[in-house]
């Protein structure tokens, strides 16, 4: 069996009378893609959350790389990236002030940060940008940044709340390029999605809807199952 | 130390690269002390009055002549009847009508008493206010220096004299005013909108998320607008010893370590806005209603405290303004030592205990 990075049991999140995480299950295995779909509302945000340290869940057992979601939350946070829909890089700092600011707070060292630096800027073909500040550039390459300042410190694992947003299918493509790129190299991904056609990237999607976890599975069995031709017709199976 | 550096270092992008930001934490202070000092001045010049005498006696006309050289004052009309003082006072020019009543001077000699009537235009209170108090002190001077021995009839109270002083005293006044304003301003006001900037851009689930603790996050916040409000502060005494004759007849030392202590205040006061306010417009708005209106109108560094209703003088009480000015005055204007504001001083270290622990506690309750 291989090696599990997260585990979750009976995660329950309850805002007064509505409940977001209705006893939510399930494990994440060392360097796979996670992809952790669902209809807006159905609860991703707040279940990734809950796993980011950012949110407490009501009750449940759950461990992130290995260290338990109540007691061990500064050990966690030094061992996960986050991404949120929301954008993360600051406007008013250039692209290499950005990379500074991160590396600062995850204590890395200015030798460290500068070999770094100069091979993801390569990377991202942002070396002729390096000193804009972040406003100015195209939101794809905000995208792509954030994604990689995200897994800067090489963080066991990243969570991305709905990564891809507002951009068009080619950015998309390019923006899965460098998910893969971090997976092969080691790190766990757990995406929240709602675009179907990313779904079919994941090594194993988990669909959930009003709060409960519906089906999990890899894409292939997952269309076999819901004798479906793509994730898109097994999505709508799930959630009518 | 080195995650706190670098937080820090982007904090100060935010704000230098931010030209409303510059705008108001140095364009702001120096207008509000300049407007403060040249606009709202308590003193009085080229008042129109008018005179009705009555008496038309030596007396009479010297008073006359000594109020019309006094420079504060310029006739409009000699008046022949008292008919003619409401008629004079619709047209508006004139504020303040003077009656000698009939054998003023005789009587003042004979009797040692005299009557005399001063009318004004209160529909300007404060100019009405101060032209009495003018007219007054110029009369009352005039009457000692002629017969030293010799008690005014006139109801000239010791009040109105104060009044007369401010004129000299108006900068002393506002000076530590405008600064207790300008550290709210700066110290809350602008570290509730950049906590919550912060929010609303989404940035700070990013900061949350990294190993930066809590704590790191606020000193980090904190800290910039800290120096900056410092560095205000020693623009505003500069400016207010140079610009405006404000002396410092105190220690400079005990000033600014009060003036920390009360910066330190407003931050936490920012804090905690921020920790209830959910974008930066309300964090602007409970800045602005909650901290800055009540610091200008309650402090008492316009209207004296003693003046108002019975519930806003226990309001005022909660003022930590009304603190810091009573401390600032007394260390520039009397030079007094921490002895003599040491109420003062521990009402406002007892305000900033307060406020970090409900910040801290609000803090918390925020990452829930």
């Amino acid at each position: 069996m291989e090696e599990k990075i997260i585990t979750v049991k009976n995660m329950v999140k309850r805002f007064g009378d509505f409940t977001a995480n209705d006893n939510l299950t399930f494990d994440v295995y060392k360097g796979e893609i996670f992809g952790f779909l669902g209809a807006n509302g159905a609860g991703k945000t707040t279940a990734i959350r809950i796993l980011c340290g950012l949110s407490s869940p009501t009750s449940g057992e759950m461990k992130v790389a290995g260290f338990d979601i109540y007691k061990e939350t500064e050990k966690i946070k030094k061992n996960i990236g986050y991404m949120s829909q929301k954008f993360s890089l600051y406007e008013d700092l250039t692209v290499s002030e950005n990379i500074k600011l991160y590396a600062g707070i995850y204590g890395i060292s200015a030798k460290k940060r500068k070999a770094k630096e100069a091979e993801l800027l390569k990377k991202l073909e942002l070396e002729a940008v390096k000193n804009k500040l972040i406003g100015d550039l195209p939101l794809g390459w905000k995208q792509k940044l954030a994604f990689s300042v995200a897994i800067f410190h090489d963080p066991k694992i990243v969570f991305l709340d709905e990564p891809t947003g507002g951009v068009d299918p080619v950015t998309r493509r390019k923006f899965w390029d460098l998910i893969y790129e971090a997976a092969n190299n080691g790190i766990t991904v757990f995406v929240t999605t709602h675009y179907m056609d990313e779904a079919e990237y994941c090594n194993r999607v988990s669909i959930m809807d009003a709060g409960k976890i519906e089906a999990l599975d890899t894409p292939a069995k997952l269309k076999e199952k819901y004798k479906a031709k793509n994730m898109d017709e097994v999505f709508i199976k799930i959630a009518r | 130390m080195e995650q706190l550096r670098s937080f820090i270092k982007k904090e100060f992008y935010h704000i230098f690269r931010d030209p409303r930001t510059m705008l108001i934490l140095f364009g702001i202070p120096i207008a509000q002390l300049l407007i403060f000092g040249t606009v709202i001045k308590s003193e009085i010049t080229d008042i129109h009055i008018a005179i009705y005498d009555q008496a038309k006696d030596k007396t009479s006309q010297e008073i006359t002549h000594k109020l019309l050289s006094s420079g504060y004052f310029i006739l409009d009309k000699n008046l022949e009847s008292l008919d003619d003082i409401d008629a004079i006072f619709k047209k508006g020019k004139v504020r303040e009508v003077i009656v000698f009543k009939n054998d003023f001077g005789k009587n003042l000699v004979k009797e040692g008493t005299a009557e005399m009537q001063l009318i004004a235009d209160a529909s300007d209170p404060n100019t009405a206010k101060l032209a009495i108090a003018y007219t007054s002190a110029i009369v009352n001077d005039y009457i000692k220096k002629l017969y030293p021995e010799m008690h005014m009839p006139m109801q000239i109270t010791p009040e109105v004299r104060m009044y007369f002083n401010e004129e000299m005293q108006s900068a002393y006044m506002f000076v530590p005013g405008v600064m207790a304003m300008i550290l709210m301003l700066i110290s809350a006001m602008m570290t509730s909108i950049s906590i919550t900037r912060e929010k609303e851009l989404g940035t700070m689930e990013i900061l949350l998320v990294s190993p930066l603790k809590p704590a790191q996050i606020i000193v980090g916040k904190v800290i910039p607008y800290l120096f900056l409000s410092i560095a205000n502060a020693f623009v505003i005494v500069l400016m207010g010893r140079f610009v405006f004759g404000v002396p410092i007849t105190g220690s400079f030392i005990l000033l600014m370590l009060e003036t920390i202590l009360f910066i330190m205040m407003a931050l936490c006061l920012g804090i905690l806005i921020s920790t209830v306010a959910k974008n930066q417009m309300v964090a602007m708005f409970i800045s602005m209603i909650g901290l800055l209106l009540p610091t200008m109108l309650l402090s008492g560094f316009i209207f004296p405290v003693k003046n108002m209703p019975i519930p806003l003088q226990v309001l005022s009480h909660a003022m930590p303004a009304k603190y810091f000015i009573t401390i600032i005055r007394a260390i520039m204007l009397k030079g007094v030592g921490l002895f003599y504001v040491w109420k003062e001083t521990a009402v406002l270290i007892g305000m900033t205990l307060f406020f970090i622990a409900l910040s801290v506690k609000k803090f918390k309750i925020r990452l829930e």
